[in-house]
């Protein structure tokens, strides 16, 4: 297909939304507890990008195919029902495999299950559509908050530990930023990044309310 | 650890908000009036005191029975219906208290902080006492730190000229890390 097609066709404009236009932490303020909480290192932020985007996924694709026999007075718990179905098997995937990552994160993981992400598409989009937009969906979604925590996990890393993935990037004097690994890091990393991207986006917050 | 160190400890120097980073949603969502800020901070204190109260003995049940796995799918159903329960009762009995909370008690289901108590009390081995302090201090800590910022965003409204990229949430999280910063400061209070 002829690219600048491809750009008004429906796949493209969810996925767009998901990564940047409606990005789910830096536009719309959801699923910050574990963006901030666990984002001191980039391996952690990505086990929980992951994590958060296979959640996104399958939980909204079970939504999805289920969505018209849903009661309309129980969706909430049937939603939470599948999302922490979900969470579980995330929780004892990470247990067997990559248990150092595991202990790092710690009831973090259980926390998916309350991440305002996943709850907001299954009732924003997968209650609504079939399943291959849905897909997109959660996708991007996931996407667009993995890079977030792995932009935040990255500034964190080199100023609290200097190092990059174990990688030693400063140079040996470097003296490391030990409020860059406790939570107040966190706050100003993400607080200076929206600010960075409503000015690059010009999307300012009074021209949205 | 004695009852009051884990009372001060989940007040101050482990702060749910500050120094866990629950319940930032709402947090960041609400604080933009101090009324509201306060009417959610008491639901949340609340709730938080009930379930925790409510999820030990569930816990325990189900490490006797040997499914300790599925506690969080347990936890976070007893969340949902110890709320519509609380809803509903407030709503008949003390509809005084139910004005006061209003819309705030639906949406706490989906506060972290809530579930987030839940699963420390695990990971901290606390036993019924200890659960039942750190619950009601954790939810006193919460409604300290939305009382706190809601306060400096309504004066920053007012009278700072903010540029106009980090207006609203950005200079919330700013604030939101000084604050923290602040609590630091009480570390080694109770260890």
């Amino acid at each position: 297909m002829n690219p600048r097609r491809l750009m008004y066709t429906k796949w493209f404009n969810i996925s767009r939304d998901g990564m940047s236009r409606s990005n789910p932490i830096l536009i719309a303020a959801l699923g910050l507890c574990s963006a901030l909480a666990v984002t001191n290192r980039v391996d952690n932020s990505i086990a929980m990008g992951l994590a958060v985007t296979f959640v996104i996924v399958m939980s909204s694709l079970i939504t999805s195919l289920i969505r018209n026999i849903i009661p309309q007075r129980v969706r909430m718990v049937t939603y939470m029902v599948i999302i922490s179905s979900f969470v579980i098997a995330v929780d004892a995937f990470l247990e067997a495999f990559v248990p150092n990552i595991h202990d790092a994160l710690g009831p973090y993981v259980g926390l998916i299950i309350t991440n305002c992400i996943v709850m907001g598409r299954s009732e924003a989009f997968a209650s609504k559509n079939p399943m291959r937009f849905t897909f997109f969906d959660g996708l991007s979604n996931g996407l667009g908050y993995s890079w977030v925590l792995i932009a935040i996990g990255a500034v964190r890393e080199i100023l609290a530990f200097g190092t990059i993935l174990d990688y030693r990037v400063m140079p040996t004097g470097f003296e490391n930023w030990v409020v860059m690994a406790i939570a107040p890091g966190g706050f100003f990393v993400l607080g200076l990044l929206i600010w960075v991207l409503r000015d690059m986006t010009k999307s300012y917050e009074e021209d949205l309310a | 650890m004695s009852l009051f160190e884990v009372f001060v400890s989940s007040i101050l120097d482990n702060n749910i908000a500050l120094a866990m980073i629950l319940g930032m949603c709402p947090l960041i969502a609400i604080s933009t009036s101090t009324k509201n800020a306060r009417g959610m901070g008491y639901a949340v204190v609340f709730v938080v005191t009930i379930t925790g109260i409510i999820n030990y003995p569930i816990f325990r049940l189900l490490e006797a029975t040997g499914t300790r796995q599925l506690n969080l799918l347990v936890f976070i159903i007893t969340i949902a219906a110890t709320v519509q329960f609380l809803e509903m009762f407030l709503e008949k009995f003390l509809p005084s208290l139910h004005n006061a909370f209003g819309i705030f008690l639906p949406l706490i289901t989906v506060n972290c902080a809530v579930l987030g108590v839940s699963l420390f009390f695990v990971s901290n081995e606390y036993n019924f006492a200890q659960t039942a302090v750190f619950s009601f201090g954790s939810g006193i800590g919460w409604l300290l730190a939305i009382v706190l910022l809601s306060g400096l965003r309504v004066k920053m409204e007012k009278k700072s000229d903010i540029p106009k990229g980090l207006a609203g949430k950005g200079i919330a999280f700013i604030t939101l890390g000084i604050l923290a910063i602040a609590f630091v400061g009480f570390t080694g209070l109770a260890s």
